[in-house]
């Protein structure tokens, strides 16, 4: 990994040197995973292709895979700003504060942070309304479980991630008052063989739906091995896994974004914006529900979908009570993004939900 | 809370297979190191093996030839570090290095093609009568042959190096080259061999992630396994049995506090998460105070002339 990113290293320099001349716009992207991870990474450099498709040879686009989040992601960062480029996307949780410290150093560089909620005059941050598509996963999950029990590998203990988690567990719980959900933290993004042992640990004890917040394919591989478990795709279509395992996905679609934000870069219209958008503007995808998935469950659930694009519901609508049973949202309230127990620093689960949120 | 989730049958007979990759990578380093060499490559070398055995895997649709090919992509690429710390006599530690960075970079290039495709799937050996055997069968007689090989190779190296005259040579030519060679031994034939041994294994190993284990290709997906094999063939004193128990406990554990989530048990899941490091240190430090150190030629650069 250490070599693609000399390799790309080398790239950035090469481009550095022949296109002096031309001076098309430099778009960056720090990637957390391999753009091979089938996940989170692919669908990022999706939608870094997407860029160059749009606008050809006006921009000229470079990236780095596998950067660690933190002291490492900095580097990175600083190294492609000092290598001239205009507009640097960092697509992960952990780049947050690394970004923000190398804006402060490079005012006229942009940057726009993925997932994160430190804004500054040349920082953007966007994100998708995620919990939009796992609320439609487990209106599926709690209609197709038997076993009543949900299998859940999350990532990290962060808003992100939590937001999924409850959105799932308000959906299935809506539909199947009897299931409950039992939650892995992988403590990764990114480890197929950790992945496929959480996915084993929650099959083994009974799960017959595994919901994973990971990027990688490895768990639609253990389900598929068990026979009768049923996944969904995270981040990507994961299709290969279709019609069963794979029932359906959340597809992540950057590409209309990233567009949007090179052209304003070019115009030199680009401005600090926080953009959170969902299934209606088309930045949550829901991959194609499966004929494993029964008609009347299917059509309940596109109903779903759309509501949830059109905006005439809210996946998290009161009432709702917080985990110790404190009312958090009331008959008909729906949650706000920004505020005390909004939904962008959400740190609780919702009530029913018996585990417990490592500090 | 509910620890009657847990099958600790099914348990087992997971920590087996969590353990196999590291069992056989720290086990092919084991011989490596007591030839007095210190190869840092097994990372490099398991994820070769994983893209080269599940590439092989895909085109021939044949698991085995899959796991035979990681076994030569892993020697082969070992004899880059042959090459380069027994001839040209560069820096083992550097070498080992490199070729780690050198495998990590040429297995996502090879494996470019191969995202997303699901391969052949390996048969487990169900022996008949005795994998039905409650409680024993599930746990001794259903796995895949790999995880077999990897404890009948743990027993085949512990015999050589205990019993057999060749044994006897590799450990002469680690503790003591120069005395080794005064001997007439051919000490650099000795560690070339070995290190195609721990190359082929540490292949084997990587292909075992990507064709039994996971299975599917991903970029990097070893994840690190290598450097615990490294470090675990250290805590475990280099001795073959306690290389089994170290990857058995390490593999155990790791399945064990993922189990103990699903669980929901009320241990802060950070403390579930380190625990395998923990406990697999505490426990072969504790083992390792008999005293039975590093072969003392290890990491050195021999030279018949000096």
């Amino acid at each position: 990994m250490k070599l693609t990113k000399l390799l790309t290293g080398a790239t950035l320099a090469l481009g550095l040197a022949t296109t002096a001349m031309a001076d098309p716009t430099k778009v960056g992207f720090v990637y957390v995973g391999p753009v091979g991870d089938g996940g989170w990474t692919y669908e990022h450099d999706k939608g870094r292709k997407a860029v160059e498709a749009a606008f050809g040879d006006k921009v000229e686009t470079t990236f780095v895979e596998n950067v660690p989040e933190g002291a490492d992601a900095e580097r990175v960062i600083t190294q492609m700003a000092l290598q001239g480029a205009d507009l640097i996307f960092t697509t992960s949780f952990g780049y947050m504060d690394p970004t923000i410290n190398v804006a402060k150093k490079f005012p006229k560089v942009k940057f726009e942070h993925a997932t994160g909620y430190k804004q500054a005059d040349n920082v953007s941050v966007y994100s998708a309304r995620f919990y939009e598509g796992r609320a439609v996963q487990g209106h599926i999950a709690g209609h197709m479980t038997k076993t009543n029990k949900i299998g859940y590998i999350a990532s990290f203990p962060i808003p992100e991630v939590i937001r999924g988690i409850n959105s799932a567990y308000i959906h299935a719980k809506k539909v199947n008052p009897d299931v409950e959900f039992s939650i892995i933290w992988a403590y990764t993004w990114f480890d197929p063989a950790k992945e496929a042992d959480a996915a084993k640990a929650l099959i083994e004890q009974g799960a017959d739906v595994i919901l994973q917040h990971t990027d990688s394919t490895a768990p639609q591989a253990a389900a598929q091995a068990a026979g009768n478990v049923i996944t969904f795709g995270q981040a990507s279509d994961m299709g290969e896994y279709a019609p069963f395992p794979r029932v359906s996905s959340i597809i992540d679609e950057w590409g209309p974004y990233y567009v949007a934000r090179t052209q304003a870069v070019m115009d030199g219209t680009w401005e600090s914006v926080s953009t959170w958008d969902g299934i209606g503007a088309g930045m949550v995808g829901i991959g194609e529900i499966s004929d494993a998935v029964p008609a009347d469950v299917k059509a309940e659930a596109l109903a779903l979908v759309d509501a949830l694009a059109d905006g005439s519901y809210h996946a998290f609508t009161g009432p709702l009570n917080k985990q110790d049973g404190t009312p958090w949202l009331a008959e008909g309230e729906v949650a706000q993004d920004y505020s005390d127990d909004g939904l962008a620093g959400m740190s609780f689960y919702v009530e029913g939900i018996t585990a417990e949120i490592p500090n | 809370m509910d620890l009657s989730a847990i099958n600790p049958v099914l348990l087992i007979a997971s920590l087996m297979v969590a353990a196999t990759p590291l069992l056989l990578a720290a086990i092919g380093e084991l011989i490596v190191e007591k030839a007095g060499v210190l190869n840092l490559g097994v990372e490099g070398m398991m994820i070769i093996g994983a893209i080269a055995g599940f590439a092989i895997a895909v085109e021939t649709t044949s698991p085995m030839m899959g796991l035979l090919a990681a076994m030569v992509a892993g020697a082969v690429l070992s004899l880059l570090f042959a090459f380069l710390t027994q001839f040209a006599l560069a820096n083992q530690v550097a070498s080992g290095l490199a070729l780690t960075l050198f495998g990590l970079g040429l297995s996502a290039l090879m494996g470019q093609s191969y995202v997303g495709i699901k391969p052949p799937a390996m048969a487990t050996l169900d022996i008949p009568v005795l994998s039905d055997i409650p409680v024993l069968g599930p746990i001794l007689f259903s796995h895949d042959p790999v995880l077999y090989i990897g404890i009948a190779l743990t027993a085949a190296v512990w015999w050589f190096l205990k019993k057999s005259r060749g044994g006897l040579i590799l450990r002469a030519v680690g503790e003591s080259h120069d005395a080794a060679h005064a001997l007439g031994y051919n000490v650099i034939r000795v560690r070339i061999l070995a290190i195609m041994f721990g190359g082929a294994c540490a292949g084997l190993g990587g292909a075992y992630i990507s064709l039994i284990r996971v299975p599917q290709w991903t970029e990097g997906m070893t994840a690190g396994i290598g450097w615990i094999a490294l470090a675990l063939v250290v805590f475990a004193s280099w001795k073959p049995w306690r290389v089994l128990l170290g990857a058995y406990l390490f593999g155990g554990i790791n399945v064990l506090q993922l189990n103990l989530q699903a669980a929901g048990i009320a241990i802060p899941v950070e403390y579930l998460a380190m625990s395998p490091y923990l406990i697999t240190i505490l426990v072969l430090v504790i083992m390792s105070a008999d005293k039975s150190g590093a072969p003392a030629s290890l990491g050195r650069t021999f030279h018949a002339s000096q």
